[in-house]
């Protein structure tokens, strides 16, 4: 093998515009295919967050109020909405809430230890909800207490009022209090008095996914409130294993039993949580699917550009390939000089691919705040890109291989 | 000439299928890929109001403070505290404040049920800024909003609902237990992206319900359907309460006709927050913005990164489709290398063996095209899949994506095919004929 690099080497000069330009197709595919790989990872790693929810069984009704209630009226009509949801047979537990993980957007607090600190210590998603609110969704509590039903205030339109006990994620508990002693300690949450921790539960994502969301990923405290303003709220509702589809049938006539002054949209009102993920990362899924269009179609189109080209070189040395043929060359010998152009040609592709890889993810990351790239893909695409080349090459170097040594006495 | 060589081009494609097929699905695959991505991104990163972009303005004030504000930036809207002292000023030709409201229309006629409506809570100076297009009757006056009167201005989809579609102006209607009288319809009115609410939007919401009055709409308490963003320690229990605090969720737009007037209202800004230092409710410098539409959408990123990067992604896809083709043209090309020097013997000049190879080229990059194209309305319609519903759905195939999608096939092409025609022009004839 080695003895025929120098005179491939030779005969590569002879084509030096065609040689090029399958090396500079294969950096461009590695530097394009490396992102893009890159790229649906981040996205299905980004889709593949835990919710914390009981996610098989919870699903969520927004119930926005139709005319002029009073706050007074409003609670009362929640209250007698929980009761009405808890007694339908396929509900297991049912909670009132301001809004739920993986929503989209939603109410989050800047955290502070001290009531006159200005610069945040750190940010937490806000969930209001009563007692019942933490085995709705089925998150587990792993230190301290459930609120007590006596715990659970009201808030009503442009209040801000701040409980007296919080149960917070272990996330967050971590953040503020890392030696583990979250329980009986308090933090200020944009208010004058501060709350004391009473429960911990294991995990409970943010209302939102996007960017801003991600340093503060997993933190979320749940205030024991009933929100009673007239915009409406969310009913959280768990049911029984198995029965989500009746359940999801039940509960909107449920709640219209109770009062028909009330609008849960026909078309999402009702969503249960393979909707909310499907819509909460529609943006990631498309970017995801659309990278792996492109790979797939690219590594085609690179592979068929090679198995042209080849075949045209192999087309155009029929009669050198029979002189070698002729003066004692294998067909072994043969296949093995095409398949070692081609990785000369592919190993200065990927060279100049890997290090054009980089570059773009480095631009990536400046311009659209991307992670960095991990090497392992510019490795896996130097490995996929030589063995596409040395695939794509295998049917014309054969068809060289099989030129008969009386090729070189015929003229072309 | 043209039409001999585009006869030659043609009755080439047939000679090496599958070379041909090859280049074809290259240029039509790269020209799709570009085209679907940029249809989306055409319509993200258009221009909502190209007459006037240059003429709105949103003003900023910073009433967070160095510590709190937005690295450095003022809020994205404005506290009432300040939104007010900036309507009284009146230091502008045309001037709103605006927020998003949801209220709710009881059942009548054939609904059972109480269904949502989403406005806008919008002083009269809005329509004429925004140039609102309408259908009946007219936005209301300034002396409506100093009166807080109870109007309405209804979206034609609201009135289609509401009043089948009829003349509803003088009507009432009654919108969470309250009632309005109809001024105006609009026609079908919804700028992409929606640039005077990319505080609580994402800017490709469905169009607007209806519009009331702000005064009106702070008489009855209506709270914002939108964002609310407030800073420090909260302490209100009440609406009042609220409306002193530091939260900030109006956005103020103004309309400067010439840059001088932009800097005189810039240098009002400027004054203004100097005057709050002074009087001591800020405790910072004066640190205020006046971005016009275009900047304002800049800005706030109203471009999805995925747009962005699938543009380019797909661009470089191109790119590579290109590079591929160059070569198989090469291939092609050369391989008739006897032929163009018996051309070349029988008197064909360099100049025709190169804009005969061209044009063999530009009949791929048709070819290629027209392939793109049936893959770029393909492409477009199950857009759906790769970005967000609402940003979908404003892609679509219009004439001029079909135009600039064989126009980009051809020239691409073309532009390839330089190096190999330019190669095949050099064929020396002496040594084709020689060797046959």
């Amino acid at each position: 093998m080695s003895t025929q690099i120098q005179p491939i080497l030779v005969a590569l000069r002879r084509h030096k515009a065609g040689a090029l330009l399958i090396a500079l197709q294969i950096a461009l595919t590695l530097a394009i295919v490396c992102n893009a790989l890159f790229i649906i990872h981040q996205r299905l790693a980004h889709m593949s967050e835990l919710s914390g929810v009981d996610e098989a069984k919870v699903f969520v009704v927004h119930n926005q109020w139709a005319g002029n209630l009073s706050e007074q009226q409003i609670d009362a009509q929640v209250q007698a909405d929980l009761v009405a949801l808890r007694q339908v047979p396929s509900v297991h537990d049912a909670a009132p809430a301001n809004g739920y993980p993986l929503q989209g957007s939603g109410w989050d607090n800047f955290i502070t230890m001290t009531p006159d600190q200005v610069k945040p210590t750190t940010d937490a998603a806000v969930y209001l909800g009563d007692e019942h609110l933490i085995d709705t969704l089925g998150t587990r509590l792993i230190a301290g207490r459930n609120f007590r039903a006596d715990e659970v205030g009201m808030l009503g339109n442009q209040q801000i009022i701040i409980p007296p006990v919080v149960i917070v994620t272990k996330t967050l508990a971590d953040r503020l209090f890392p030696d583990g002693s979250a329980i009986g300690k308090s933090f200020y949450a944009m208010g004058t008095t501060p709350s004391t921790i009473v429960g911990i539960v294991d995990r409970l994502h943010r209302q939102g996914t996007s960017k801003y969301d991600k340093p503060y990923a997993g933190q979320a405290l749940i205030w024991p409130q009933r929100l009673d303003v007239s915009r409406g709220l969310y009913y959280l509702v768990r049911a029984r294993a198995g029965q989500i589809v009746a359940a999801m049938r039940e509960a909107p006539k449920a709640l219209y039993a109770q009062s028909r002054m009330r609008i849960i949209d026909p078309k999402d009102g009702i969503q249960d949580y393979a909707t909310i993920r499907h819509k909460v990362y529609d943006s990631d899924r498309g970017m995801a699917i659309l990278m792996g269009i492109v790979s797939v179609v690219l590594l085609a189109i690179t592979g068929a550009g090679i198995v042209g080209l080849t075949s045209f070189w192999v087309g155009q040395r029929r009669r050198q390939i029979g002189v070698r043929r002729a003066l004692g060359a294998t067909r072994g010998d043969i296949l093995a000089y095409f398949l070692t152009e081609n990785l000369l040609i592919g190993l200065g592709g990927v060279a100049l691919g890997a290090v054009l890889a980089i570059v773009i993810n480095l631009w990536m990351m400046m311009r659209f705040e991307m992670a960095r790239m991990s090497l392992t893909y510019v490795a896996v695409g130097v490995v996929v890109l030589l063995l596409l080349g040395q695939g794509a090459v295998l049917a014309p170097a054969r068809r060289a291989s099989r030129v008969s040594p009386v090729e070189a006495t015929r003229s072309v | 000439m043209f039409a001999y060589y585009f006869q030659l081009g043609l009755r080439s494609l047939r000679r090496n299928p599958a070379l041909t097929a090859l280049m074809v699905m290259a240029i039509g695959f790269g020209v799709a890929a570009s085209m679907i991505t940029y249809s989306v991104f055409r319509a993200v990163s258009g221009n909502p109001i190209p007459e006037k972009s240059a003429q709105l303005f949103t003003p900023q004030i910073d009433s967070w403070g160095p510590q709190q504000n937005l690295k450095g930036e003022p809020p994205e809207a404005l506290n009432y505290v300040d939104a007010m002292a900036l309507m009284h000023a009146h230091q502008a030709k045309r001037q709103t404040l605006l927020y998003p409201i949801q209220l709710s229309v009881l059942p009548s006629g054939s609904r059972s049920l109480p269904v949502a409506a989403n406005g806008y809570a919008v002083y009269a100076d809005f329509f004429p800024m925004f140039e609102v297009p309408l259908r009946y009757g007219n936005g209301w006056s300034a002396s409506d909003d100093g009166s807080h009167a109870a109007v309405v201005v209804l979206s034609d989809g609201l009135n289609q609902r509401l009043f089948a579609g009829a003349d509803s102006v003088g009507r009432t209607v009654t919108l969470t237990g309250h009632d309005y009288r109809v001024v105006g319809v609009t026609r079908h009115w919804n700028p992409h992206p929606r640039f005077f609410d990319q505080f609580s939007t994402s800017g490709f919401d469905d169009a607007s319900d209806f519009y009331i009055p702000f005064t009106r709409a702070l008489d009855l308490k209506v709270h914002t359907a939108g964002r609310n963003s407030c800073r420090g320690q909260l302490t209100f229990t009440t609406w009042g309460g609220w409306l002193r605090s530091n939260c900030v969720w109006a956005s103020p737009w103004v309309e400067l006709d010439s840059a001088a007037d932009a800097a005189r209202y810039r240098q009002f800004l400027q004054n203004y927050a100097a005057d709050q230092q002074h009087a001591g409710r800020f405790a910072w410098a004066p640190n205020v913005r006046l971005r016009n539409v275009m900047q304002w959408l800049d800005y706030e990123h109203v471009v999805p990164p995925e747009s962005r990067i699938s543009l380019l992604v797909s661009l470089g896809f191109f790119v590579i489709c290109l590079v591929n083709t160059i070569g198989l043209l090469l291939a092609k090309f050369l391989r008739r290398a006897g032929e163009i020097g018996v051309r070349r013997a029988l008197g064909a000049s360099r100049r025709e063996i190169y804009t005969q190879y061209l044009i063999e080229a530009a009949t791929v990059g048709l070819a290629g095209g027209v392939l793109g194209l049936l893959l770029t309305a393909m492409g477009i319609s199950g857009v759906g899949l790769l970005f967000q519903p609402q940003i979908a759905r404003l892609a679509h195939l219009d004439l001029s994506l079909v135009g600039l999608t064989l126009l980009v096939a051809i020239l691409a092409t073309m532009v390839a095919a330089f190096y190999p025609a330019w190669r095949a022009a050099k064929v020396q004839p002496a040594w084709q004929l020689k060797s046959n």
